[in-house]
């Protein structure tokens, strides 16, 4: 004789301590059993893509940070080479070596932070989180010598980058690349074979190769998922295609595949930024772009690998000082999409692992 | 007075204090203040331990996670736990709408109480405890379940669908635990022959711990499960149910659950130092080797050991989930504890009265049975050490250049 029951449902989020920001689930239980949710975005917009229409083509970098705030250098990146492909601007050499060498710390800083969240999901009592925020706290370091700020950097422009590092960034750059695969290495040892992690995320939240190209989900989440597509390799921008760098690439598509993704592409990042300073030329950091330019009219599309996807920035110009139209295209949002298919079935459990491997920024979802 | 009294240094001492104060015809009355004085002591002795195993926790912990843990209130942070108090207790008193008054009041009380109550048969030297059970150790497992009980109510009581779902799965996961950690016993009540902790701290002539491996693992295991500790803190867990089936507490109400929480890692460490670890006695293999400190000192010494392993476990550990947690019990901690059981039985059978050397020989044949059955669960549930990295691979693309 079965038992009478009836399904809950519960709202996780916007105040949750694992919703990644404010995100907001309604979750209908069976038990542990999950049998539908309903996301329901837009607890942090902040109306960026309007925003932009006010704002000359130089300031529109500040709000640019303030998408995904923990990858704001690549935020940047997006968005000037956007700009500069409407202005039809040219970047000095050491201008573009800055970027890509700066963007890639900053994928190694959000990766980190995205590991440890994950971990955390785990319940991992804080342990892990904080030998990932150590390492992401001297990549912060050297943000802060290279343009003043930890995480809102507005460190490029459109034609550059604002100014030179100092010199005593090239000592410290060379004392992390010498440390940092080392703790990841070690962070690797504590979390890669432990057995209840294995138990807690192999097969968990597959997504297949199929679904995840349908719904169009980018980034780490797409590799992991046996897709080996990497804007840096398929559309290279900025001096990516004189880097030599490999894309790590799962086969299982589940929430360990998602996270050892990113703890491999760490380590490809690193060669990035090893090359980046060893090659990069002198000469000047910015060409000569007024604070107010009118690009003609017209439009232009950029994309950029951004540390959680394909982050791409659209805009239009009706020859005005302000761009008539700027659309963003979020990664993290578009992640998002395959988010009711991976988790129905699951438990409340893994509702939460699943969630945390894919990522996501809800700066950047809501915008 | 029954036999067990006068074998009591302290309670008789203490007795004859308050037959000497008080007319012959009150002697009811000395028992009575003998008994009260024991449990005042004993109580505040657990409670001192546990406000100060709190700020242990939190420095332990701080020194795992790269951070410094409190470090303000009094020298080194000492006065931490009697802030938290002082905060706890001048904060409002909320009890949500939904909640059902009975309940909600009684969890944290009887957490509380069925923690203390535990401590009653726990002796801390060979002639001073408070009650000598003769069914000490059916004592230790039956009353701690009233703390899962409590957990049920509090998180049913309180009207709140994060709680319900932590009480449920506080519920499923004692019938798991309970079982596996009952008969794990019964390998140390077989060495000993009695279930009096007196007795079976003094059958200890080599500790529980070298003859019973097995059941030490599995103990320590179901224990940690048992305290809601991670990797087994479901009932709580942080991350998914914001704070399981204390959400809706605030107050003192939540102050009396976390105490109940940390104490039961004091009154479980010192059950674990009884029991496998010599209780009060040194823990050196001659028994008598060194008698320079008080037999508290060495339970409680004994008791700081346990609890630093179990900071550890929670440091380093992330959460199992439900079912596993279950599939593990049954499937792994049930059989260990039944197998060390039988080896246990069948080896007092050879040795009735075991020598120094049997008993050693005991213990080897315990380690290697533990040792193998280890592997062998290991080997026969392991379905993904092979290799676990190799699912993602480096692929090399070569740079379209546009």
């Amino acid at each position: 004789m079965a038992l009478p029951s009836e399904s809950i449902t519960i709202n996780l989020g916007p105040q949750h301590p694992s919703t990644h920001g404010v995100f907001r689930l309604r979750v209908t239980l069976d038990g542990e059993v999950i049998q539908d949710i309903e996301p329901i975005f837009g607890y942090l917009h902040r109306g960026t893509e309007k925003l932009a229409e006010e704002r000359s083509y130089t300031q529109i970098v500040t709000l640019t940070d303030r998408l995904d705030y923990t990858s704001s250098m690549i935020n940047n990146q997006a968005y000037v080479l956007a700009t500069e492909k409407l202005a039809g601007l040219e970047v000095p050499e050491r201008g573009q070596y800055l970027r890509v060498l700066t963007a890639e710390l900053q994928r190694v800083a959000s990766h980190l932070m995205g590991i440890g969240f994950f971990l955390q999901d785990l319940g991992a009592m804080g342990t892990p989180l904080m030998y990932c925020f150590r390492e992401r706290e001297r990549i912060l370091d050297l943000f802060e010598m290279v343009c003043g700020a930890r995480v809102t950097v507005s460190y490029m422009r459109p034609g550059g980058v604002n100014q030179d590092p100092p010199p005593e960034f090239w000592p410290g750059l060379k004392e992390l690349l010498s440390d940092l695969p080392h703790y990841i290495d070690e962070l690797e040892r504590l979390i890669n074979e432990n057995e209840i992690v294995l138990a807690r995320t192999k097969g968990i939240g597959v997504l297949s190769r199929e679904l995840a190209i349908d719904s169009s989900i980018s980034g780490p989440n797409l590799r992991a998922s046996g897709v080996a597509w990497d804007l840096r390799k398929a559309d290279p921008y900025d001096v990516y295609d004189r880097m030599d760098f490999d894309i790590p690439v799962g086969s299982n598509g589940d929430s360990y595949d998602r996270f050892l993704v990113r703890v491999m592409e760490i380590h490809q990042s690193l060669r990035i930024v090893e090359q980046c300073s060893k090659d990069i030329p002198d000469g000047p950091v910015r060409a000569d772009v007024p604070y107010f330019f009118r690009p003609p009219a017209g439009d232009a599309y950029a994309h950029v690998e951004a540390s959680k996807g394909e982050l791409g920035f659209y805009l239009v110009s009706d020859d005005g000082i302000a761009p008539y139209r700027c659309k963003i295209r979020a990664p993290s949002f578009i992640n998002l999409t395959a988010l009711t298919e991976m988790l129905l079935g699951w438990k409340v459990a893994d509702l939460m692992v699943i969630f945390g491997s894919l990522d996501v920024n809800m700066g950047e979802v809501d915008r | 007075m029954d036999s067990s009294f006068d074998k009591n240094a302290l309670f008789s001492t203490l007795n004859d204090f308050y037959l000497g104060l008080l007319p012959d015809s009150l002697s009811w009355a000395a028992f009575l203040g003998t008994g009260l004085t024991i449990v005042f002591i004993l109580v505040n002795a657990v409670l001192m331990l546990t406000a100060f195993g709190t700020y242990m926790e939190r420095r332990v912990l701080g020194r795992f996670q790269t951070r410094l843990g409190p470090n303000r209130v009094g020298p080194f942070g000492l006065l931490q736990p009697l802030a938290d108090l002082l905060k706890l207790i001048m904060k409002e008193d909320l009890r949500p709408l939904m909640a059902d008054r009975l309940t909600f009041f009684l969890a944290p009380v009887l957490m509380v109480t069925s923690m203390l109550v535990v401590v009653a048969v726990v002796p801390f030297g060979s002639d001073s405890f408070l009650a000598d059970l003769n069914i000490g150790v059916l004592y230790l497992v039956g009353i701690p379940t009233i703390a899962t009980v409590s957990m049920f109510l509090g998180g049913w009581g309180s009207g709140n669908r994060f709680a319900l779902l932590g009480a449920a799965r506080a519920v499923a996961m004692l019938i798991s635990y309970e079982v596996p950690m009952i008969i794990s016993l019964a390998g140390i009540l077989i060495l000993a022959g009695s279930m009096s902790l007196v007795d079976v701290v003094e059958a200890q002539r080599l500790p529980f711990i070298l003859l019973q491996p097995m059941a030490f693992f599995v103990f320590l295991i179901a224990a940690s499960a048992e305290m809601n500790r991670s990797p087994f803190d479901l009932m709580e867990a942080e991350s998914e149910l914001t704070a399981g089936f204390h959400t809706e507490f605030s107050g003192m109400r939540f102050g009396l659950l976390q105490l109940a929480e940390f104490g039961e890692v004091v009154v479980t460490s010192a059950i674990l130092a009884t029991l496998f670890l010599r209780g009060w006695e040194n823990p050196f293999i001659p028994a008598d080797w060194s008698q320079v400190l008080p037999p508290q000192v060495w339970l409680i010494g004994k008791i700081l050991f346990f609890m630093l392993i179990f900071t550890w476990i929670r440091a380093t550990l992330p959460r199992m989930r439900i079912d596993q947690v279950m599939a593990f019990a049954w499937k792994v901690l049930f059989p260990l504890a039944v197998i060390n059981m039988f080896v246990t039985a069948a080896l007092v059978v050879a040795w009735p009265e075991p020598t120094y050397t049997q008993l050693w020989a005991i213990a080897g044949i315990n380690w290697v049975v533990a040792i193998g059955c280890l592997i062998g669960f290991s080997l026969a549930l392991d379905k993904h050490r092979k290799n676990p990295t190799a699912s993602v691979q480096l692929v090399k693309i070569p740079t379209e250049v546009a």
